[in-house]
């Protein structure tokens, strides 16, 4: 019974760690689906082809509704996407089991390296705009913060709604996680380069989360992508200038980043069809639509 | 040995050569996949060790254990596991004090009072329990239990351990309760006979003589109760807020093992030092589950051998 259980226990460990393992080599299931060998004959008239897209959360939905609008376009085109995380997707790319890596954040020295180390050289395309609102909880009195004093409330100097103009109130610091390149960005934009998260913040696994423990307490304050944000939060302006898709569009808010994606050198015809198309109106209209700003 | 006498006798028996041949075969196929599970404990193991080698070798074991900040991106990037081994051993703790009261007087209410039908009814309830996915349970916990916890507590915030281990107790009832009725059942009838024989009552039977009888059996069930909350991810993800600080009371926020591990794998640089590191909590927890569950089977074990039946 009880020598049974510990079998049991070790099996699911083992393939939990069997997971890691397979995510730690990069061959991940989509080596064996068949539709990975993403090179195409290059095809005047019809495109033809497959694509693997795989990497960050926060790209995941844009990513999806991009290829399903492409395949409809294209019926010959079969686009996978699958999230993960960016540092799952440009590992991935890292071990040549994708075509494009989708990341939040840039690609960092370290993982350059490790691609040149396998023959893999990752090229950089912006493909999105995504601004990061600043969200309280609606009953709070607080509606403008300076970067100055959200830099402070963050690293944790300031800890009462009162010193930037509010009640008398302990702030509840709310951050994504530190897996997050929403995170990693923030902490560059507010925080500054080398100081730390107050070690208080709570950090939590998604924008929802975050969104609903700020609509559930009045002394929250946090952070949330433009695409998640909801209509119960209130958004603070921060400099003077409210978070939206057109102050992160013309650049007067302070707060937004680039999204991208990574392919390996030189761009197969269905992948740079791809690519043209998202970067064209019809792939820009889908980033609008979902919530994050189209880059022009 | 085993194989070989087992062979001789089937001679003896007069069976042709293929079927003792497919008998050794099976036999040689069993016996394999018992030593499978002991060679895949044991390659987790090296698993763990050799990806968290890098960590090891660069930031040290020692300063890894007793570190305090826990900043894993930063340019000045430190991995201290000491709030989130505390953070763990926080909520389990509150998980313990949810789930060993209940868990183990639920058990000796089924064992000893409770009619057969009500019983199989119970426990099959309580099965199901255990089947019900730790999200479902995050959940629940997130729309009732944060704003509850918050407000009788009068808190900032209601993403606590203490409501993370609330509903890791409840999920670790089904370990405890149905580990806890196996041990009492298993303790032999003639002494409920001799006890209530002398003119004890059945309350007086069941806490004088049933209980402290099974009560190494009762204490691996709480063990293995232990094992499970601690092993815990997705709940205490969605509950405890995860800020990894030194933990002082139930009342804050905790960043357990486990919670780090599953938020952060994601986005690390493969191979990396992060990538290391969080492989290096790995073995930590691995180690401790895995002493929890010896200990725990020990236990039954000589519980097991005392009431053979």
């Amino acid at each position: 019974m009880n020598r049974k259980r510990i079998v049991v226990l070790g099996l699911v460990f083992a393939m939990l760690l069997g997971v890691f393992a397979l995510a730690g080599c990069g061959k991940t299931e989509d080596t064996t689906d068949g539709t990975t060998d993403g090179t195409t004959e290059p095809v005047a008239e019809e495109l033809t082809g497959a694509i693997n897209v795989e990497g960050s959360d926060t790209l995941v939905n844009v990513a999806g509704a991009w290829a399903d609008a492409f395949m409809t376009e294209n019926p010959g085109v079969m686009i996978s996407v699958k999230g993960g995380g960016s540092g799952t997707g440009i590992a991935a790319l890292i071990n040549g089991t994708v075509d494009f890596a989708d990341a939040s954040r840039e690609i960092k020295d370290e993982e350059i390296q490790q691609a040149s180390d396998n023959g893999i050289d990752p090229v950089e395309h912006r493909v999105a705009i995504d601004g990061i609102a600043i969200v309280v909880n609606s009953g709070n009195g607080v509606e403008a913060l300076t970067m100055d004093q959200l830099g402070k409330i963050y690293r944790g100097e300031i800890t009462n709604w009162k010193d930037v103009g509010g009640a008398d109130k302990a702030i509840v610091l709310l951050s994504r996680d530190s897996s997050s390149g929403t995170y990693e960005y923030f902490k560059e934009a507010v925080v500054g380069k080398d100081a730390e998260y107050a070690k208080e913040a709570k950090l939590l696994p998604s924008n929802q989360a975050i969104a609903d423990e700020v609509k559930a307490n009045d002394a929250a304050i946090g952070y949330i992508g433009l695409g998640y944000l909801t209509p119960d939060v209130k958004v603070v302006a921060v400099d003077g200038v409210k978070a939206s898709v057109e102050t992160a569009k013309d650049g007067s808010y302070p707060i937004s980043r680039y999204l991208y994606m990574y392919s390996n050198g030189e761009l197969s015809d269905v992948m740079q069809a791809y690519l043209d198309w998202i970067l064209g109106s019809d792939g820009q209209k889908i980033v609008a639509d979902e919530g994050f700003v189209p880059l022009q | 040995m085993a194989i070989s006498t087992d062979t001789k006798r089937g001679r003896a028996l007069g069976r042709t050569a293929s079927r003792r041949a497919t008998e050794v075969v099976v036999r040689a196929l069993v016996f394999a996949c018992g030593w499978l599970a002991i060679v895949i404990l044991a390659a987790i193991a090296v698993f763990l060790l050799t990806n968290g080698l890098r960590s090891i070798d660069e930031v040290g074991l020692g300063t890894m254990l007793t570190g305090t900040s826990w900043y894993p991106t930063s340019n000045n990037a430190q991995f201290g596991f000491l709030p989130l081994i505390l953070g763990s051993l926080f909520v389990t703790g509150v998980a313990l004090v949810v789930s060993v009261p209940v868990g183990v007087g639920a058990a000796v209410y089924l064992s000893e009072f409770a009619g057969r039908g009500f019983k199989e009814v119970a426990k099959s309830v309580v099965e199901f329990m255990a089947a019900v996915p730790s999200v479902v349970y995050g959940l629940i916990g997130v729309a009732v239990l944060i704003p509850w916890v918050r407000t009788t507590f009068q808190l900032d915030s209601g993403m606590t351990a203490l409501t993370g281990g609330i509903v890791l107790g409840v999920m670790s009832i089904p370990t405890v309760l149905s580990i806890s009725e196996d041990a009492l059942h298993a303790v032999p009838e003639s002494l409920r006979q001799a006890s209530l024989a002398l003119g004890n009552t059945r309350w007086q039977t069941t806490y004088k003589v049933v209980v402290p009888a099974a009560s190494s059996g009762i204490f691996a069930a709480v063990m293995l109760g232990l094992g499970r909350a601690i092993g815990e991810t997705m709940a205490v993800l969605m509950l405890t807020g995860n800020a990894a600080v030194m933990p002082t009371g139930v009342f804050e926020s905790v960043r357990t093992m486990t919670g780090t591990i599953a938020a952060e794998m994601g986005e690390v640089v493969r191979k990396g030092l992060h990538y290391s590191a969080l492989f290096s909590v790995g073995l930590v927890l691995f180690a401790m589950t895995f002493a929890i569950n010896l200990a725990a089977d020990l236990v039954l074990e000589r519980q097991r051998k005392r009431w053979r039946r």
